[in-house]
């Protein structure tokens, strides 16, 4: 009997379990999951939540729905990882050997990274919006506000879903504007970018997309700490930025007990083949979502186009040993832009998000780098369709490898 | 891929100015570079944290990030913002002719 262990049932650990549930032989293999958490959570949702578009009831469901014998689920904390005996060590003291393991622990949120953020103000003036308390948090603190200057910041990149501070700002003004009060905010989005986004195209079309909404960027703003009773934060190189309110998307880390086990770097993030996804230093670990350093978006869309190739070569690697590069960490996401619309983009390693249409080239029906009110029902649909078939590994009439048709140059 | 001359030399760059080529480089395009980042006079710091983050290339095939190199050089990071103004990371890669970090996506 051959043993998978699935570290984390996340949107990657749910996804590539189901797959396996579909491929393997049970009677050769055991797949076994462990997850602290029983709750799974639709993360893209937290987005909604402080706008009220959506509540808690969207955005969670029991992990339990999603897995189902002959998979196993092991509800606790994983204590630490033996890459050199093939073992994992739960926190009762119990030890799970395995002859593959998956990390799929993600990476999560830690404000305590940069200094003064926790110090009293915390879901008081300084925000976030990227769990499920501190969306419902955010959520209250909007309710009552009376305007002011609504400050977003990016501590450092990597970050989960790169676009989602985009579509705050863009959500915030269509709320704002809705409240009857968007003339009373002020908006400015301090990012340790250069600009609106990483690549050229892309950052200078959002970036125009910002402005035309009265939203004003600042730059190659790497924060240094929070004043939290002046109101301001401070750069390194000592640029200071007052705010009414802040939203922060702190600082993205993997988890713990990757660290303390040695296998990450300094964010806790796997060393992985970004075309494999295996890890560097183990050859029978696999890194899936968003747990390992591979340059691609952290993003659902990226787990689950890496899933299915993963999935593909799987078996012939435990065959024969061999592994094609065939990863070229194709994402796409939408990007809500408010009022009613959205836009969509959709990239790779090397090929930076260009306007066009997706995923039938010339048709569509989803617009590209460009607003429309189809992209934002897209993305309400696709909110079923998580639910429904990604989560569940059945497969979506999407090819996983990026295209070039339909898109084009600027 | 574009090119260009940059210390008498003719070198491979991307569409934002980064060489492509890690080998074609070489100290003389390193100074006229950081003259074109604003730096006027390359110090033994600005050295140290140069050649480590060339050496952190060499062996994982990628600029470091700003986290590596503090831990890597022990320079704060208050003070590589001193140094190389604005965007460290970015800034030093494309003085040490490394690719654009790549950060995120």
């Amino acid at each position: 009997m051959k043993k998978i262990v699935i570290l984390g049932a996340g949107t990657a650990g749910t996804i590539v379990a189901n797959r396996f549930k579909r491929l393997l032989d049970f009677g050769r293999w055991e797949v076994t999951l462990v997850d602290p958490d029983p709750i799974h959570y639709y993360q893209p949702g937290f987005l909604f939540i402080p706008f009220r578009m959506y509540t808690p009831k969207d955005v969670i469901k029991p992990k339990r729905d999603f897995i189902d014998p002959p998979l196993r689920f092991i509800q606790s904390k994983v204590e630490e990882i033996d890459a050199e005996h093939r073992r994992v060590h739960l926190a009762d003291g119990s030890v799970l050997p395995y002859d593959f393991l998956i990390i799929a622990t993600g990476v999560d949120i830690y404000p305590e990274e940069t200094p003064g953020m926790l110090d009293g103000e915390w879901g008081k003036t300084i925000h976030s919006f990227y769990t499920l308390p501190t969306s419902l948090a955010l959520r209250d603190t909007l309710r009552s506000w009376k305007g002011g200057r609504l400050v977003v910041n990016v501590v450092d990149n990597p970050i989960k879903c790169p676009v989602a501070p985009l579509e705050f700002l863009m959500l915030a003004d269509w709320y704002f504007h809705q409240q009857g009060m968007r003339d009373r905010v002020e908006i400015i989005y301090a990012t340790p970018l250069s600009g609106a986004f990483t690549k050229p195209t892309a950052s200078k079309l959002l970036g125009e997309l910002l402005e035309s909404k009265n939203i004003k960027v600042e730059p190659d703003f790497m924060i240094e700490r929070v004043d939290p009773d002046a109101r301001k934060i401070v750069s390194y190189d000592e640029r200071e930025i007052e705010y009414d309110l802040l939203v922060t998307i702190p600082l993205n880390k993997g988890a713990e007990v990757i660290g303390k086990s040695g296998l990450g770097n300094e964010l806790n993030l796997v060393p992985v083949d970004p075309h494999t996804l295996r890890a560097k230093a183990h050859p029978n670990i696999f890194v899936l979502g968003d747990a390992s350093d591979a340059p691609a978006s952290k993003a659902g869309a990226t787990a689950h186009f890496s899933i299915d190739l993963f999935t593909e070569h799987f078996l012939d690697y435990v065959e024969t040993g061999e592994l094609p590069p065939y990863f070229d960490g194709h994402a796409n996401c939408f990007i809500e832009t408010g009022f009613g619309k959205g836009l969509m983009i959709d990239f790779n390693y090397t090929q930076e998000p260009l306007p066009g249409r997706y995923p039938l080239p010339g048709i569509g029906p989803l617009t590209l780098l460009q607003e429309s009110e189809f992209n934002h029902w897209g993305k309400l649909m696709f909110h079923w369709m998580y639910w429904h078939i990604l989560l569940r590994g059945m497969e979506l009439p999407l090819p996983a490898t990026m295209s070039m048709a339909g898109k084009w140059k600027v | 891929m574009p090119t260009r001359v940059i210390a008498g030399k003719t070198v491979e760059v991307d569409a934002e100015g980064f060489m492509v080529n890690p080998n074609e480089w070489n100290e003389a395009i390193a100074i006229e570079l950081a003259k074109e980042e604003g730096i006027e006079e390359l110090t033994p710091e600005h050295w140290k944290v140069i050649n480590f983050c060339r050496q952190s290339a060499g062996a994982t095939g990628k600029a470091p990030t700003l986290r590596t190199i503090t831990a890597g050089t022990g320079i704060s990071t208050k003070e590589l913002f001193a140094l190389f103004p604005k965007g460290p990371a970015k800034k030093v890669a494309r003085i040490a002719g490394l690719g654009k970090p790549e950060g995120c996506v």
